[in-house]
C-alpha cells in the first residue's frame, strides 16, 4: 500500500499542481486514454483541481466497452449451451449486447461464473473434463499475454474441452483514428502505462512523430496522472512532441519480452471492430492457425452488425463529446439501465462521471 | 472350484444417511422432532421456548418496542471471523440498537436444503446460541423447513427481534440536525471483502476476518449517556457510502465527510486496489456511524473507545443545511459526490 499512498500524497499533488499551473500559458487540450485513467481522474475530482486552461477528453481505454454488442451476443449464445461453463472477467458481466447481459443469461440459467484470470478458467476445465469451459477473452494489451500463455498450457496439456472467445484490442491503432478523427482538438496523449509495461514504447514514439502529437506514458494514481499532464503541457509550450515515460517505475522501453513472445506465438493481427467507433485496421488479435482448435468463435455465427445504438460511446471515446452533453445521460441512461456500454463498467466514462461527478 | 459368492441376509429398506438433514427434517414428523429435541432445544434453551407452543408469550414493560426483522443467505456458510449463524443473530441484534432499542427477543428460522450436513448445522446454531447469550436476547420462537436438494444454498435463517425502546429520543434520520458530528466506529470493509475472499478462492498476503459483532456494548453506552444522540446506522450492504446518501436524502440535509478520517485497514485498502474495488461501499457487519450534536461529540467519542469493537472511533465530518447530498473531501482536497451502490460490486478487469 505504501507504493500506492505516496503517489496520492496530497503535498507532492499540491506541487504537481503549482507547477502545471505555472508552466501554462494557453489552454491545451489533453486525452488520457486508459478508463483506469479517467475512474482515478474522475474519483479523485482531479478536473477541479487543475488550472483553467486544461481540458481532458477522456479515451477509449475501457475493455468492455468497446467489445462489440455482436460478439457479446457470440457469449451469450455460448453460454445458453447446456454443456457450456462460460468464464468472463468481473465487469464484462453487467455490458449488454444487442438485447441481453450475461448476467442476466446467467440470472436465466446459463452457467456463467465470474473469474480473475484465465488460468482459474484452466483449472475449471481440468476439474470438469464432461463441461466445456469457454473463457470470453477480452481487453487490450494487458490481458492479452495471459490468454495466451493459459491456451500455451492448454495445447500442451491438450485440454479438449477448454477455447476462448477473442475480442483483444490494441491500442496504437486506435490512436492513430483517433487522431485522425480528433486532429481539430486533440493537442497532447497521456498514454495508458500498464499497456506500454506489456508493449514498451516504440509504437508510441512512432505515433508522436507521424501526427506531431505529444504522447506521456502515464500511469494511474494522481500524483502519475498529474506528472503525465505536467511533461505533456512542457512539451507542448515548447512545441515539442514526442513520446516519453512518466511511468517508469512501472514501464521499461522494450516492454516485456516474455509477454511480447507468448502473445506473438499465439496470435496475429487482425482488423477488429470497437463498439460504437466501428472497425479499425488491424487493431485487434486473432488465434494463429495452430491455436483455431481452441477459437469459440468459430463455433457460433457472428449475427449480422448491431443496430443503431442510441448510445452515442463512439463520440464519447473519440473524446469529441462528453457524458453531459449526451441528451440520454442521467436521465434514460443510468447505470441501473444503461443505454450503452461506458455507463456499465465502473472504467465507462459515462459511469464514473455518473458516480463521482 | 471357484469360490462361491459369500450368502448375505440384507434388508430391501434403504438405510436413511443420519448425518444430512433430509426432506423428513422438515415435515412435523419425527424427524423435526428429534431435530428441535436433538439440536435446537438444549442450545437455545429458555423458558418461552421451551414451552415449545406455537407462539412465545412475552411480557415487556411499556409500550414502547422496537421490531425488526432481516433474512441471511451468505455464501459460504462459515467464513473468517464468523458465520451465518453469527451474523443472523449480530444483524437483527444490531438493527434493534440502531433505533435505540435494546434488543429481548429473537425468533429463527431455519430454511435447510436436503443434504446439509448435521455437524454443521450443529456449528451454527452452537454459534447462534453463543451469540445469543452474548448479547443478551432470548430465541423465543422459531421454525424449521427443507427444501429439495439444489433449491437452496446449504441454509437460510431468518431472525426477527424486539427491543424496549430505552429513550424517549426518537433515534432515526429525521432527528439528524445541522452541525451533527459523524462518528464512525471502526475501520471499514472487512465483511465484504472477506466474504469475496472466500467466496473466489482469492488469498491475499494479510488475512482477511470478517468484522461480524454485536454493537450492543457500545450503543448501549450511547443510548445510557446524556448525550444529544440523534441517528446511528450500521454499515451493512452498500457500506458507507450508500448509508450517507440514504441518510442525506432522507433528512433532507447536506453530509460532508473527510476522506482522510476514514479508516481502512492495509489489508481492505490493498485488496480493493488489487481488486478495483471502493471500500466506500463494502459490506460491515460490525461497524455503524452515530450522528451526535456538537457539543457531546467528545464524550461520544470517549465512551465508545472504552469498547474494543468500537476503539478505534473518531469523527468523520459533521452535517450542514445545505441540501447537496452526500459528499467526500478526497485525502488530495477535491470534493466529490457520493452516489447509492449500482448492483453487486464486481471487480475490475485491468
Amino acid at each position: 500500500m505504501k507504493h500506492l499512498t505516496e503517489y496520492r500524497d496530497s503535498q507532492l499533488i499540491g506541487q504537481l499542481l503549482k507547477m502545471i499551473a505555472a508552466r501554462v500559458s494557453q489552454p491545451w487540450v489533453l486525452m488520457e486514454v486508459c478508463g483506469g485513467q479517467t475512474h482515478s481522474i474522475v474519483k479523485y475530482g482531479l478536473e477541479q483541481l487543475l488550472p483553467a486552461g486544461i481540458e481532458l477528453l477522456h479515451g477509449p481505454g475501457c475493455p468492455v466497452c468497446v467489445t462489440p454488442a455482436s460478439t457479446i451476443d457470440q457469449a451469450i449464445s455460448l453460454a445458453r449451451r447446456p454443456q457450456v461453463l462460460f468464464c468472463s472477467y468481473g465487469d464484462m458481466l453487467r455490458v449488454p449486447g444487442s438485447g441481453h447481459s450475461l448476467l442476466e443469461a446467467k440470472a436465466a440459467g446459463a452457467d456463467v461464473r465470474m473469474v480473475y484470470s484465465p488460468l482459474d478458467a484452466l483449472a475449471l476445465a481440468r476439474d470438469n473434463p464432461d463441461r466445456q469451459i469457454v473463457f470470453f477473452a477480452i481487453g487490450f494489451e494487458t490481458t492479452a499475454p495471459a490468454t495466451a500463455i493459459a491456451l500455451q498450457t492448454a495445447r500442451a496439456q491438450q485440454l479438449a474441452n477448454f477455447s476462448v472467445l477473442v475480442a483483444h484490442f490494441l491500442v496504437p491503432p486506435a490512436l492513430a483514428s483517433i487522431a485522425t478523427a480528433n486532429s481539430s482538438r486533440l493537442q497532447g496523449l497521456l498514454a495508458p502505462g500498464h499497456v506500454c509495461a506489456v508493449t514498451g514504447m516504440a509504437e508510441y514514439q512512432a505515433l508522436a512523430a507521424r501526427y506531431h502529437l505529444p504522447i506521456v506514458i502515464t500511469g494511474f494514481e494522481p500524483a502519475d496522472i498529474l506528472q503525465g499532464i505536467l511533461q505533456c503541457v512542457e512539451q507542448l509550450e515548447s512545441g515539442q512532441a514526442y513520446a516519453c515515460n512518466a511511468y517508469s517505475r512501472v514501464v521499461r522501453d522494450a516492454g516485456n519480452s516474455l509477454a511480447q513472445e507468448a502473445v506473438s506465438t499465439v496470435f496475429q493481427t487482425a482488423d477488429q471492430e470497437w463498439r460504437g467507433i466501428g472497425i479499425i485496421e488491424r487493431s485487434g488479435l486473432q488465434l494463429r492457425a495452430e491455436y483455431q482448435q481452441f477459437d469459440a468463435g468459430l463455433a457460433t455465427t457472428s449475427n449480422a452488425p448491431a443496430a443503431q445504438e442510441e448510445c452515442i460511446s463512439g463520440a464519447i471515446m473519440l473524446g469529441l463529446k462528453k457524458p453531459q452533453q449526451c441528451p440520454h445521460f442521467g436521465t434514460r441512461c443510468r447505470p441501473e439501465h444503461p443505454l450503452g456500454a461506458p455507463m456499465v463498467s465502473s472504467e465507462g466514462v459515462c459511469a464514473a462521471y455518473f458516480q463521482y461527478h | 472350484m471357484p469360490d462361491q459368492p459369500e450368502f448375505n441376509l440384507h434388508c430391501p429398506l434403504p438405510s436413511s444417511p443420519t448425518d444430512v438433514i433430509q426432506l423428513g427434517h422438515g415435515d412435523g414428523g419425527q424427524l423435526t422432532q428429534n431435530l428441535l429435541q436433538q439440536i435446537i432445544y438444549p442450545r437455545f434453551a429458555n423458558p418461552e421456548l421451551d414451552r415449545a407452543h406455537d407462539s412465545a408469550l412475552l411480557q415487556l414493560p411499556g409500550n414502547a418496542l422496537a421490531f425488526t426483522t432481516d433474512s441471511y443467505v451468505v455464501n459460504p456458510l462459515v467464513f473468517p471471523g464468523g458465520d451465518i449463524g453469527k451474523l443472523a443473530v449480530y444483524g437483527t441484534v444490531n438493527d434493534l440498537l440502531m433505533a435505540g432499542a435494546l434488543p429481548r427477543y429473537l425468533s429463527c428460522s431455519l430454511i435447510m436444503e436436503e443434504g446439509l450436513p448435521i455437524a454443521t448445522l450443529t456449528q451454527i446454531v452452537d454459534s447462534m446460541a453463543a451469540a445469543a447469550h452474548e448479547t443478551g436476547v432470548q430465541i423465543v420462537t422459531g421454525d424449521t423447513k427443507v427444501v429439495d436438494k439444489g433449491h437452496g444454498d446449504g441454509l437460510y435463517i431468518n431472525t426477527a427481534g424486539i427491543g424496549e425502546r430505552c429513550t424517549d429520543r426518537l433515534i432515526a434520520p429525521q432527528s439528524i440536525c445541522a452541525g451533527d458530528q459523524i462518528i464512525l466506529s471502526a475501520d471499514i470493509g472487512r465483511h465484504g471483502l472477506a466474504i469475496m475472499a472466500q467466496r473466489e478462492g482469492l488469498s491475499f498476503e494479510a488475512p482477511l476476518s470478517s468484522d461480524c459483532a454485536a454493537l450492543t456494548g457500545p450503543v448501549s453506552a450511547l443510548l445510557a449517556a446524556d448525550i444529544e444522540l440523534h441517528c446511528l446506522r450500521d454499515l451493512t450492504r452498500g457500506g458507507l457510502a450508500t448509508a450517507l446518501v440514504e441518510l442525506a436524502e432522507t433528512s433532507g440535509l447536506g453530509i460532508s465527510v473527510e476522506q482522510n478520517s476514514i479508516a481502512i485497514s492495509d489489508a481492505v485498502g490493498g485488496g480493493c486496489e488489487l481488486l478495483g474495488m471502493d471500500p466506500l461501499y463494502l459490506a460491515n457487519e460490525g461497524c455503524f456511524i452515530a450522528f451526535v450534536a456538537k457539543a457531546d461529540a467528545e464524550i461520544a467519542l470517549q465512551l465508545l473507545r472504552q469498547h474494543a469493537v468500537s476503539a478505534s472511533s473518531c469523527i468523520i465530518g459533521e452535517v450542514s443545511d445545505s441540501n447537496s447530498g452526500a459528499r467526500l473531501q478526497t485525502s488530495i482536497g477535491s470534493e466529490r459526490q457520493l452516489r447509492r451502490m449500482m448492483g453487486q460490486p464486481l471487480p475490475r478487469i485491468c
